[in-house]
């Protein structure tokens, strides 16, 4: 078994576990009779992770959100999709690695993938810009976009990053105005749009390929405003307090499921996505084709119309007396 | 400039009752000195390097509308405060203060009224109220905005000045990024000109959403507009930004505004692209 990254809090149990891994192979290759203690340990690891994964923080599942073994796009895109083919490029200046593209099938349907793309590892983790797109990332998707536009199909888009990346080369090349254009695009996309946010919805770099039909979270996966880091350096001035800032911005999957802003949750196993990716590609899956299923039949001014409304009812407010 | 603070100090004490506070202003950029009324008067741009100082939304709707046709609508529009948001201060309370501080609701004033008698819808930016930043209040009453301009045919034309979408209500402000596009889209598919005008500073979602749709974007000299702020940048490549940089000029010149007009010339500059957009 490859050595597991344990996040701070779920170290008792990544140990526990290595415990036991260690008396299993102790075990098959020794006559001592460790079935009991085994049996013991499992009970108590078990009890552990239920109680320890069962009562997270906004700011422990923001750890979750980010764990350097979480799926990425293509590592449930080869789950979930057949004959995927990837396409690369803007047209216009460079490919940006940091969002990935493509064709593929969902059963029998034909569906466009787009989605953010970070890296394992420290190399490719810098060939990703870890999951931060420049602006022709943006403009990959948007061209993408118009493919589905043209060959009527379905958007699949799958949320990962950090952010926008907030570089020179960025800014100067429209970081705002891509992001504009494509929310600009989506509004209008005469397709269905599905959107699920896999691990971190960052912003307006998250947005920027997902106004959407449908939204979906995985349980473990959080989408924000801005960074509970970000968000703590303006407020308290330091970026430690992130896990303050967490908590009042009330970023998780369960908290934006409760405020009706996405359409949905999706079951991770205790501990998370990266403890079965398997299990939580089925889900999706099934999540997915069940959300095309609803929309296919939807006529397309019904289906931009219901998109807009969804957003034109975001919003609180009060009024004061005149 | 230390030397004038003491010359208005000494100023100051010796006739108070004359000189009301702030009578004498200097340019934050070239340091020249101003009287104030001269400044008002050139529609707060200095005369001597052109800096355009901030002014209030209701100064820039003047600066826009005919004399007296602004008729504001959803101006009772308040923060509700969804998240029941807290840091070291509560958010209601933070947004009290700039009630009090602005006398208006929240970041944005929007209305019916005519430029050079041609009906108008205009929405105005305010900086001093929240940094400008874009929460439900904001989002609804552009949306609300752009419905109006639909229904009545008008053209439409909103300026900013905001740091972006505010934190305090989260996933909801992050959200008014769609929702005021999705209003903008249907303005588009109805056929009418929407006009954006960015002053300084307009950063954050507010730039990476309607702030760069406009059909037409104009841009104040030297407004700072970017999606990250200076600070981030700053901070994520280690080293100082070049001078100009994510200045009016930089983006004109990198094709990301049409044009950069002195708000002395704007309201003439509008109303000539809107003649030429609409019948
Ligand atoms: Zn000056």
């Amino acid at each position: 078994m490859p050595e597991r990254i344990a996040l701070e809090f779920e170290r008792p149990i990544i140990d526990l576990e290595k415990k036991i891994a260690e008396m299993r192979a102790l075990s098959g290759s020794s006559q001592i009779e460790l079935d009991d203690e085994i049996f013991r340990l499992e009970k108590k690891a078990n009890k552990l992770r239920k109680d320890v994964y069962s009562s997270l923080t906004r700011w422990q599942k923001t750890q979750l959100a980010r764990h350097p073994d979480r799926p990425y796009t293509l590592d449930y895109v080869k789950r979930i999709f057949d004959q995927f083919v990837e396409l690369h490029g803007d047209r216009a200046f460079a490919d940006d690695p940091a969002i990935v593209t493509g064709l593929g099938k969902i059963d029998e349907t034909s569906v466009i993938v787009i989605g953010h793309q970070k890296g394992r590892g420290t190399k490719d983790n810098l060939y990703r810009n870890f999951g931060m797109p420049n602006p022709e990332g943006y403009r990959k998707a948007k061209r993408i976009m118009a493919l589905a536009e043209k060959f009527n199909r379905p958007i699949i888009a799958f949320i990962d990053t950090p952010g926008a990346y907030p570089g020179l080369g960025a800014e100067e090349r429209g970081q705002a105005e891509a992001i504009a254009t494509n929310l600009m695009v989506m509004a209008k996309l005469p397709v269905p749009y599905i959107a699920v946010v896999i691990g971190e919805g960052g912003s307006g770099g998250a947005l920027a390929i997902s106004v959407a039909d449908r939204i979906y979270m995985l349980e473990n996966s959080i989408y924000s405003v801005i960074t509970p880091e970000g968000c703590a350096s303006i407020l308290y001035r330091d970026a430690s307090h992130a896990p303050k800032a967490a908590e009042a911005m009330k970023i998780t999957a369960k908290d934006l499921a409760g405020l009706k802003l996405i359409d949905g949750l999706i079951d991770e196993p205790l501990g998370g996505a990266h403890r079965d990716p398997d299990f939580v590609a089925g889900k999706i899956k099934e999540m997915l084709l069940s959300a095309l299923d609803e929309l296919k039949s939807v006529p397309v001014d019904e289906l931009i119309a219901k998109r807009h409304q969804r957003y034109f009812d975001v919003g609180v407010w009060s009024e004061v007396k005149k | 400039m230390a030397w004038f603070q003491k010359t208005k100090k000494t100023l100051e004490s010796k006739k108070k009752s004359e000189l009301p506070d702030g009578l004498w202003m200097k340019c934050e950029n070239c340091g020249e000195i101003i009287f104030r009324k001269e400044l008002i008067k050139n529609h707060h741009i200095c005369q001597t390097c052109r800096f355009h100082f901030r002014i209030s939304s209701r100064d820039y709707i003047e600066l826009l509308v005919d004399e007296g046709s602004f008729r504001e609508f959803n101006a009772e529009l308040i923060s509700a405060d969804p998240l029941k948001f807290k840091d070291t201060k509560k958010y209601t309370d933070r947004v009290q203060a700039a009630v009090k501080k602005t006398g208006i609701n929240d970041a944005v004033r929007t209305g019916f009224g005519t430029m050079d008698e041609r009906k108008i819808v205009l929405g105005v930016m305010d900086f001093d109220f929240f940094g400008g930043s874009v929460g439900s209040v904001v989002g609804e009453k552009i949306t609300r905005a752009v419905f109006k301009a639909i229904e009545g045919k008008y053209p439409l034309i909103l300026v900013s000045a905001s740091g972006g979408m505010r934190m305090q209500e989260g996933m909801y402000s992050l959200l008014q990024m769609a929702k005021t596009t999705c209003a903008l889209a249907e303005l588009s598919v109805a056929g009418l000109p929407y006009i954006s005008v960015l002053t300084h500073p307009t950063t954050g979602g507010t730039t990476a959403s309607f702030s760069m749709q406009g059909d037409v974007i104009i841009a104040e000299p030297g407004a700072l507009i970017g999606f990250a702020g200076p600070r981030v940048i700053k901070q994520t490549i280690g080293q100082d930004l070049p001078p100009g940089f994510q200045r009016s000029e930089f983006l004109l010149q990198h094709g990301f505004i049409d044009m950069i007009e002195d708000r002395s010339r704007l309201k003439k500059t509008l109303s000539t692209i809107i003649s030429h957009l609409c019948d």
